[in-house]
C-alpha cells in the first residue's frame, strides 16, 4: 500500500495548518509564547511537508487524492502536480520566513496572529491543490477570511477603512465567482476540473454563449485576485495599510489569481476545449501592459516606501501577465520564474520598509529627509539588493526574470510594444528606487536614530536576508530552476495527464448497497 | 415560474448593483446583501426548477438536482458571515472617524504623526 501512502501525504498541507490553528486558538489564546513556539514548529513541517510532496511531484506523475474515497467526479479531489507542488513550496518557504520575522514583535499588537496566520495557509494551500471548482470557492474563502482578520490585525481608523473596501470588492468578487459556478454547472453538470475539461468541448451549440459567460466570470474574478488593470484599485490601499508581515504574505495572495488563471484556463478551457478553447487569452495582454503602466506610474508618484512596495507588486504582477499571456510554454517558463521571483522580492520589500520606517521615528516611511537611521549600511545593502531584484537589473532574479519575458515575447506580433513598455517601464522603476533609497538614506540630518546593534532584534534582518538570499540563488541556479519551470509548464498545459489521473485510473466504484 | 423567478434574480441584482455604486457604508452593505440573496436563488435555479420531485435519483425521470441545494447552502453560510463581518467592520469604523463614508482619507504625514 505504498503507493497509497505517498498519495494520501497530499492532503497534508491542507491539515496541517488547520489543526495548528484550531489547537492555537483552543489551547494557546492567551500565551504568547506557546503559540510561537507551535507556530513556528507547524510552519517549519509544512515546509518540509512541502518540500517532500515537490519532490514526488518531480518525477512528473500526477497524483489525485480522494477525500472521503469517493470517486471522481462525485468527490472532491486534491490534485498534486508539479504547478501545485511548485505553488505549495513557495508558499511555505515564503510563510516561514515571514513568521520569523512578525515574532520580532507584530504578533503581539493584535490578538490570534498565529491563528489567522495558519487559516490562511489552509486557504491558500488548498486552493493550490484543490480540484474542484467549488472547492477552490471555498478555499478561497477560507484565505480571504483569515486575510481580512490579519489586514486588521492591530487595527487602527485607516486600516478599518482599507479594510472596508478590502472585504467589499471580495465580496462582490466572490458573487461574482459563485455566478459562474452556477452558469458552468448548470450547462455541464461538474465542477470537477478534469471532468470539466471533457465536457465543454462537448457543449452543443446553443449552450456555448452561456458558458462563455462563466468562463469570463470566473477570469474577472481571478482578474480581480490578481489585481489586473482596472481591477486593481483595491490592491495599493489595502497592502500600504496591513502590517508589515500581513502584506508581505500577501505578496503570495495576488498570485494565487495567476494561478488560477494558469490552471483553469490551461486544464479546462486550453487547446482542447473545442469551441471555446483559449478565448480569454487575447484579453490578457491588454491588461497586462496596462497593469504594468498603472503600477509603474503609481511607482513614480509614491510618496512614502509602503506605496513604493505596493506599486511594485502591481508592477511586477503587469509583467507577471505578459508572460502568461503567450499561454505556451515558453511564456509559462517564464512566468512561473517571475512569478517565484517576484514573490520573494515583494515580501521582501515589504519587511525591509518595515525595518526602515520604524528607525525613523515620526517620518515613519515617508520620503522626506529625516534624521539618519541606525544600522544604515546593512539596511541600505539589502535595500539596495531588494530595489535591484524589483526593477530587474543584474545580479539578482529580476534581471534574468526580466531577459526571459523579453525573449519569449520576441516572436509575438506586439513585439516592438511590449519591448518599449516594458524596457520603459525598468527605467521609470529604476528612478523611483533611486530617488527613494537617496532620500532615506543620503537625504539626511542630525542625530542617528533606531535600534542599535546592540539593542536591535535579528531575527527580522535575517529573515528578509534569507528571502533576497533565495533571490540570489534563483539567479545563480537559474539553469536547473528553468529546468524544472520547463518540466512544470510542459505538465501544466497537457490536461491528458491530470484527466486520467483524477478521472480514468481510479478504483472502480463500489456497488452500493440497496 | 421561470419568468418569475429570472425576473426576481435579476431586480435584485440590479438593486444591489446601484446600492454598491453608493458612497456610504450602510446602502454598500445592503446591496451586498441583496447580491448574495440573488446569487443564491441563482445557483438554486442552476439545477434547473423542478416542484414536487424527490433530490434523488430514484430511477424515475424527473428529479430535483441536489446538488445546487448542497452548494447554495455553502454559499449562505459564507454570505451570512461575511456580512457579519462587514456590518462590524462598517461600525467600527463609523466609531473611529465619526464619519460613515466608504472612502479611505487623505493620506498625509501630518495625520500620521498625529
Amino acid at each position: 500500500m505504498t503507493a497509497g501512502f505517498t498519495t494520501d501525504w497530499v492532503i497534508a498541507p491542507a491539515i496541517l495548518p488547520a489543526m495548528t490553528a484550531a489547537l492555537l486558538i483552543v489551547a494557546w489564546r492567551r500565551d504568547i509564547q506557546m503559540q510561537r513556539i507551535v507556530s513556528v514548529i507547524s510552519a517549519v513541517a509544512l515546509l518540509g511537508i512541502a518540500l517532500f510532496l515537490f519532490d514526488l511531484a518531480s518525477d512528473g506523475t500526477v497524483r489525485a487524492y480522494r477525500v472521503g474515497a469517493w470517486p471522481a467526479p462525485f468527490g472532491i479531489v486534491l490534485v498534486l502536480d508539479r504547478l501545485s507542488a511548485l505553488m505549495l513550496l513557495l508558499a511555505a518557504g515564503l510563510a516561514l520566513a515571514v513568521l520569523i520575522y512578525a515574532l520580532a514583535g507584530w504578533d503581539k499588537r493584535g490578538r490570534h496572529f498565529h491563528a489567522l496566520f495558519h487559516f490562511q495557509l489552509l486557504g491558500l494551500n488548498g486552493a493550490f491543490l484543490t480540484g474542484d471548482i467549488f472547492n477552490l470557492f471555498v478555499f478561497f474563502e477560507v484565505m480571504l477570511i483569515a486575510s481580512y482578520g490579519l489586514m486588521l490585525h492591530g487595527a487602527g481608523a485607516r486600516r478599518l477603512r482599507a479594510g472596508f473596501q478590502y472585504v467589499a470588492i471580495n465580496l462582490v468578487a466572490s458573487t461574482l465567482f459563485l455566478i459562474a459556478v452556477g452558469l458552468i454547472y448548470g450547462i455541464t453538470g461538474t465542477l470537477n476540473m478534469a471532468d470539466l475539461a471533457q465536457k465543454v468541448p462537448q457543449v452543443t451549440a446553443g449552450n456555448e454563449a452561456l458558458l462563455k459567460t462563466g468562463a469570463i466570470l470566473l477570469f474577472l474574478v481571478f482578474a480581480i485576485k490578481a489585481a489586473f488593470v482596472p481591477l486593481h484599485w483595491w490592491l495599493p490601499a489595502t497592502y500600504a495599510a496591513a502590517s508589515a508581515p500581513v502584506a508581505a504574505l500577501f505578496a503570495i495572495m495576488t498570485k494565487v489569481g495567476a494561478y488560477a488563471i494558469i490552471r483553469i484556463f490551461g486544464t479546462i478551457f486550453g487547446d482542447g476545449a473545442g469551441a471555446l478553447a483559449n478565448m480569454v487569452i487575447p484579453w490578457i495582454l491588454p491588461a497586462a501592459l496596462l497593469t504594468l503602466a498603472v503600477g509603474t506610474i503609481g511607482l513614480l508618484a509614491s510618496r512614502r516606501l509602503l506605496d513604493l512596495a505596493a506599486f511594485s507588486i502591481v508592477a511586477s504582477m503587469g509583467t507577471l501577465l505578459i508572460a502568461i499571456s503567450l499561454f505556451d510554454v515558453d511564456g509559462l517558463t517564464t512566468a512561473l520564474y517571475y512569478l517565484v521571483h517576484s514573490t520573494l522580492t515583494g515580501a521582501a520589500l515589504f519587511l525591509i520598509v518595515d525595518l526602515i520606517s520604524e528607525r525613523r521615528g515620526e517620518t515613519l516611511d515617508w520620503l522626506v529627509p529625516a534624521n539618519p537611521i541606525s544600522q544604515a549600511p546593512i539596511l541600505g545593502t539589502l535595500f539596495f539588493l531588494i530595489a535591484l531584484g524589483v526593477v530587474g537589473l543584474p545580479p539578482l532574479s529580476g534581471f534574468i526574470g526580466k531577459l526571459m519575458v523579453l525573449d519569449a515575447t520576441y516572436e509575438t506580433p506586439h513585439v516592438w510594444l511590449i519591448w518599449a513598455l516594458v524596457l520603459v517601464a525598468s527605467l521609470m522603476m529604476t528612478i523611483s528606487f533611486a530617488r527613494a533609497g537617496s532620500v532615506v538614506f543620503w537625504k539626511t540630518d542630525g542625530r542617528t536614530t533606531g535600534a542599535t546593534w546592540a539593542t536591535a532584534a535579528i531575527a527580522p534582518m535575517a529573515a528578509v536576508a534569507v528571502l533576497v538570499t533565495a533571490s540570489a540563488a534563483l539567479s545563480v541556479f537559474a539553469g536547473p530552476a528553468v529546468e524544472v519551470f520547463h518540466a512544470t509548464a510542459v505538465q501544466a498545459l497537457d490536461p491528458a495527464g491530470y484527466i486520467d489521473a483524477v478521472l480514468t485510473s481510479q478504483p472502480a466504484a463500489q456497488p452500493t448497497g440497496q | 415560474m421561470e419568468l418569475l423567478v429570472a425576473s426576481a434574480i435579476g431586480l435584485i441584482t440590479a438593486v444591489g448593483v446601484y446600492l454598491i455604486l453608493q458612497q456610504r457604508t450602510f446602502p454598500i452593505v445592503v446591496g451586498l446583501t441583496l447580491l448574495s440573496y440573488a446569487v443564491n436563488i441563482f445557483l438554486f435555479a442552476a439545477g434547473r426548477l423542478a416542484v414536487n420531485q424527490p433530490p434523488i435519483l430514484t430511477g424515475a425521470d424527473a428529479y430535483a438536482d441536489p446538488l445546487p441545494q448542497a452548494l447554495v447552502l455553502t454559499a449562505i453560510v459564507i454570505s451570512f458571515g461575511m456580512t457579519a463581518l462587514i456590518v462590524v467592520l462598517a461600525l467600527r469604523g463609523f466609531l473611529e472617524t465619526e464619519t460613515d463614508s466608504a472612502d479611505i482619507p487623505p493620506d498625509d504625514l501630518k495625520a500620521d504623526k498625529r
